[in-house]
């Protein structure tokens, strides 16, 4: 964004300013996430940088908390690192069996937000839409409802949502439900809670994009003879994509981050990243969710670069840029 | 002129009136089918669960159901009737039951939520109920002189059935005097009605500051060209993506008064090392680590509408004559008005219902109205819990009928 | 036939003996690790009976929602003093035989081989542990030494650290006020004893950092955010030996309460829980726990039996709640009056707290 060659000296110093600001802004959203790193290194079990750490003595750092990270858990953590060893930290180690878990959730809890919620944005933008008003307060409320009592809400409700294990349906769900066919402490549950924690954000970004969105490009498109579906994949999806995708990435980051509900609804065999975190941060503080979420950090800005790439090598083969 | 003007027909002949009634009731439908699978999965999986929690603020049958004798002494005599011998045998009948079904804490903790100390005053009673000779009224009050207090009786009459206003009026300040009325509570047990004012406030600081930072940032990344604001917009996305307690926790290290912060002030000479500052575990902190937290909130919906913006208008005001200023006034912030809106009103809600920040850095004074709901949520008290969630609910809800009145609805891009 | 029917029975009876399991829920950290090196791991090698282990922020609102929904699945629960009577209260426990118990090692009957309140009708008491307050040492060379000191910023400048909840706060400044432990809850009853108990927290109001949860006393203190802080006494305790942190405890003005397993009701595997609490509440299982952590064994008997700690030279018993010259001047939490009290004082804790 440079500077037009007309402008005028105070224009020119609000320029400078502006730049600086921005860059203090950019500093304060990542100061705390630059604190985490060298903090996961620490070689004491607090969240405080020692003496030593600041001389940068080697003994005042240590990778006891990413070990912890692969034992915890473990029968049998002081074996060879064979690969029995690595095996049992796959099937054994908390954190593991947590990521999982949280991968697992979050990719089913996102898809399913992001497919209905595409699809009701899409109604819901269309001028014919009857009650829309009321339909949307009540699609937008699970953001607004504080959380412990959706959290509440929905424990009382799954407990009693059960199918009974010999029929037809219950085993053929009994993979994603509790031992007694019920929604509560069972994968299913958690999916569709966090699926409905996500929603809000799914509607909001869609229904955002679609209202910048021209509709008599869908007229155009039904007059030059293409069918709803053709239309909807070739003309409305690509020009609605950025909004999808931003939409899910909310969702899933929302189902990521998410603890209450999973506090509530969670048995032990579903417990996520940010439920392990919560363990760490209450009742035993442990710097190891520091050496977690320097991991995490390390991992979306791999993602992120990536997909930063894939966009650039995509922009150069089609000549663009 | 009506009767006169020939019948507009499409070309099969049908009357153009009822073809286009049946078009727009067809894409009515369409529009609704759309719609009709994610609707139907929120009411299962989020309104009827709500519903019967927020039932709980106004139905409680710990007493009513377990005191029945009580109950129809109630019902057959009005408000202000003294408790006569009957009454008294009635409570001991009560009591003698509840005992041998062993509910009689489940009965006193009803009473407790309005009178304090009376769990253990039913459960002294009820161990001794079988074994009372008439005249029961000595026989109780000799057991408990409280039992004569007649806020106990003005409470069991309320109790006595099961849909109360109890707790609302608990999480409103109020309390039942003696003749049956309301008074506010004493000044020492005032908190929620503060409460919810200073969550308000304190969302509306939040979202304030929030808007203030996210508006340069999101213009600099709608401005610059794509490969460098992808750049730059990996710093907005890695704390969104950076778990809320591990930023919270950083915050901590951040800010307290022997943390990095103050400690690059002190070595800087901005401040003395015997007055740091202090910055967590209070309001500010609060609203340092909310803001920090609900900003990316703020900033993507206002970039995804900027981006939009074609630059060719400002130029267009530009040449026409206008200063910067009135480019920007006049014609720059009317177009990010939706991404303004969405995102304040996003980052609001959000602020409003937060708790888990709040408690960790909030110390005494940072504390929300959400705090409290899962403070009694601890204490089991679901009621109450369930009645100040139903109010902070109420509130917000008129909070977006009001936007929808002033600024409308369309131009916040939720409809 | 008849062969292959005994076998199929037989193995139905074997799959269902390996299918029963304990699930406990207890409060994490150094705790529940304490609990699985003495009752977890000693009744598995014991009974074949496998214990999971469920960690909770505060058991006892999880086992009422869990009961009232009908889909209890832990089997055992630790929850504290006044949440134990409240829950049995609401028929929300099964009841525990004391009888059924085991004796102490020396023959002593349950009943008498327990401290005193111990055993109620649904719930029994596993070990005792006290709020205290402790101090960095490298801060006051020449420490504190009474309660009222916690409350002097005169003589011992700099913050305070105490927990958010009217419960051991209101009784530790009476006792600092000069109120001696036998009248201090008498006294609370009385609104006269109520204001003066907040009138003591007034004077360090302004210099409180509250904590929540157990494991940030010991966090505070290592980051120098406070000088002084009230605390559970095993968190400072681990922080000290484990770590070696400048931390003491002053044991003046402690004030002491049970810990308690229950077995809520409809609990999947009743009888495997009556079984793992009769085993984990024996007297050589509770004093193994003390090698774990510094909480006391809730028997008597269990208390000759307490020896080192888990590095091998730490000796447990002057870090124990119970031991003599700890009691001097210590308080017995009295469930009685918080079971009625704490709906109200908390509300005015609350009240006061966010007043300026």
């Amino acid at each position: 964004m440079a500077l037009p060659t007309y402008a005028t000296p105070l224009e020119r110093l609000w320029h400078y300013t502006y730049k600086v600001l921005c860059v203090a802004i950019f500093v304060f959203l990542i100061a705390p996430i630059l604190v985490i790193i060298p903090l996961s290194f620490n070689i004491e079990p607090y969240f405080t940088f020692t003496e030593k750490m600041l001389k940068l003595d080697p003994s005042g750092y240590s990778m006891r908390w990413y070990d912890t990270l692969l034992t915890l858990g473990m029968s049998a953590p002081d074996g060879p690192r064979d690969s029995s060893w690595w095996a049992q930290v796959w099937n054994e180690a908390t954190w593991v069996k947590a990521a999982k878990n949280s991968l697992w959730v979050g990719l089913w809890a996102t898809v399913l937000a992001t497919s209905l919620g595409t699809l009701a944005a899409l109604g819901l933008s269309r001028p014919e839409m009857p009650y829309r008003r009321l339909i949307m307060a009540i699609l937008i409320s699970p953001m607004i409802v504080p959380i412990i009592i959706i959290a509440v809400g929905m424990f009382f409700f799954y407990s009693s949502t059960c199918v009974a294990p010999d029929t037809m349906l219950g085993s053929l769900l009994a993979p994603v439900l509790s031992q007694k066919g019920c929604l509560a402490n069972s994968h299913l549950g958690i999916i569709m809670a966090h699926a409905t924690l996500g929603i809000p954000f799914v509607i909001i970004t869609v229904t955002a994009t679609l209202s910048g969105f021209d509709q008599s490009l869908i007229r155009a498109s039904a007059s030059l003879g293409a069918s709803p579906r053709i239309t909807f994949f070739k003309v409305i999806m690509p020009l609605i994509l950025p909004g999808v995708v931003s939409g899910a990435l909310f969702a899933f980051v929302t189902s990521f981050d998410e603890v209450v509900a999973v506090l509530f609804i969670a048995g032990p065999e579903q417990q996520t990243i940010p439920r392990q975190m919560w363990n760490g941060i209450r009742e035993a503080i442990s710097p190891a969710i520091l050496a977690v979420a320097t991991i995490l950090v390390i991992i979306s800005i791999c993602l992120l670069a990536t997909v930063e790439l894939l966009r650039r090598r995509s922009d150069r083969l089609r000549g663009i840029a | 002129m009506a009767e006169i003007a020939p019948l507009l027909t499409t070309a099969d002949g049908r009357p153009l009136k009822a073809a286009l009634g049946a078009a727009q009731a067809r894409a009515k439908r369409r529009a609704f089918f759309l719609v009709l699978p994610l609707l139907a999965f929120v009411i299962l999986t989020f309104v009827i669960p709500i519903g019967t929690m927020l039932k709980r603020s106004f139905d409680h049958d710990g007493f009513s159901a377990n005191a029945p004798l009580v109950g129809a002494w109630f019902d057959a005599n009005p408000q202000s009737t003294e408790p006569d011998e009957a009454a008294y045998a009635a409570l001991v009948a009560d009591l003698a039951q509840m005992q041998k079904d062993k509910t009689p804490g489940i009965a006193g903790t009803r009473i407790n939520y309005t009178v304090p100390g009376t769990i253990s005053l039913f459960k002294g009673a009820a161990r001794n109920a079988a074994k009372m000779e008439p005249p029961f009224k000595e026989a109780l009050l000799a057991d408990d002189a409280k039992w004569s207090d007649p806020l106990v009786w003005v409470a069991m009459r309320e109790a006595s059935n099961r849909y109360t206003t109890d707790f609302y009026m608990v999480a409103t300040d109020l309390k039942r005097s003696v003749d049956g009325g309301t008074e506010r509570v004493d000044e020492k047990q005032r908190i929620y009605r503060y409460l919810f004012v200073k969550t308000f406030i304190l969302s509306g600081i939040i979202t304030f500051i929030c808007l203030l930072l996210a508006f340069p940032v999101a213009h600099l990344l709608a401005t610059l060209p794509m490969a460098k604001s992808n750049l730059l917009m990996i710093l907005v996305l890695l704390p969104f993506w950076t778990s809320l307690l591990v930023r919270t926790t950083s915050w901590i290290v951040l800010l307290q008064e022997q943390g990095v912060a103050n400690n690059v002030m002190v070595a800087m000479g901005l401040i003395g090392d015997d007055n740091r500052w202090r910055m967590i575990y209070n309001q500010t902190g609060t609203i340092i680590v909310m803001t920090h937290i609900l900003l990316p909130f703020m900033i993507l919906p206002l970039y995804s509408v900027m981006r939009t913006i074609p630059p060719s208008y400002a130029r267009a005001a530009r040449s026409l004559g206008g200063t910067s200023w009135t480019t920007f006034r006049r014609i720059y912030l009317p177009q990010t008005l939706p991404g303004i809106a969405a995102g304040s009103l996003l980052v609001f809600i959000l602020a409003v219902g937060y708790y888990i920040t709040p408690a960790l850095v909030g110390g005494a004074d940072g504390q929300l109205i959400s705090n409290f709901i899962d403070f009694h949520m601890d204490k089991s008290n679901w009621s109450l819990a369930a009645a100040i969630a139903a109010l902070l609910l109420g509130a917000v809800l008129i909070l977006y009928w009001l936007y929808d009145r002033l600024i409308g609805i369309d131009r916040l891009k939720f409809g | 036939m008849k062969r292959i029917l005994i076998l199929s029975t037989a193995l139905t009876a074997v799959s269902f003996a390996a299918q029963a399991e304990v699930t406990v829920m207890s409060w994490g950290g150094g705790y529940t690790t304490s609990q699985v090196e003495a009752y977890h791991k000693p009744f598995t090698a014991a009974t074949g009976t496998p214990v999971i282990s469920v960690d909770s922020d505060n058991p006892a609102p999880a086992v009422k929602a869990m009961v009232e929904a009908g889909n209890v699945t832990v089997d055992v629960a630790d929850v504290e003093y006044a949440d134990a009577i409240r829950l049995c209260d609401d028929g929300m426990l099964e009841p525990i035989d004391a009888a059924s118990l085991p004796a102490g090692a020396d023959g002593t009957p349950a009943v008498d081989d327990f401290l005193p309140g111990a055993l109620t009708e649904c719930a029994v008491s596993t070990i005792v542990f006290s709020t205290v307050f402790a101090y960095d040492t490298t801060k006051f060379p020449e420490g504190p030494t009474a309660i009222a000191d916690f409350f002097d910023l005169a003589k011992f400048p700099g913050k305070r650290g105490m927990r958010k909840g009217a419960k051991a706060n209101l009784e530790m400044a009476l006792m600092a006020d000069g109120v001696p432990a036998a009248e201090v809850y008498a006294m609370l009853e009385t609104p006269e004893g109520q204001d003066r108990a907040f009138a003591k927290l007034d004077t360090i109001k302004s210099e409180v950092v509250w904590w929540e949860a157990g494991a940030q006393p010991p966090q505070l203190l290592a980051d120098g955010e406070v000088a002084m802080t009230t605390a559970y006494n095993g968190r400072i305790f681990g922080a000290a030996v484990s770590e070696g942190k400048p931390f003491a405890t002053v044991w003046d003005g402690q004030v002491y309460e049970y810990d308690l397993f229950v077995i809520p009701k409809g609990a999947p595997n009743k009888d495997a829980a009556l079984e793992f609490v009769k085993f984990a509440t024996s007297t050589q299982a509770l004093a193994d726990q003390a090698k774990w952590i510094s909480y006391g064994p809730a028997r008597k008997s269990s208390a000759p039996l307490v020896g080192l700690f888990n590095d091998g030279k730490t000796e447990m018993a002057p870090y124990m709640p119970t031991a003599a010259a700890n009691l001097t001047n210590a308080l017995p939490s009295s469930y009685e009056f918080w079971v009625d009290r704490d709906a109200e004082l908390n509300e005015r804790f609350n009240a006061w707290l966010a007043s300026n």
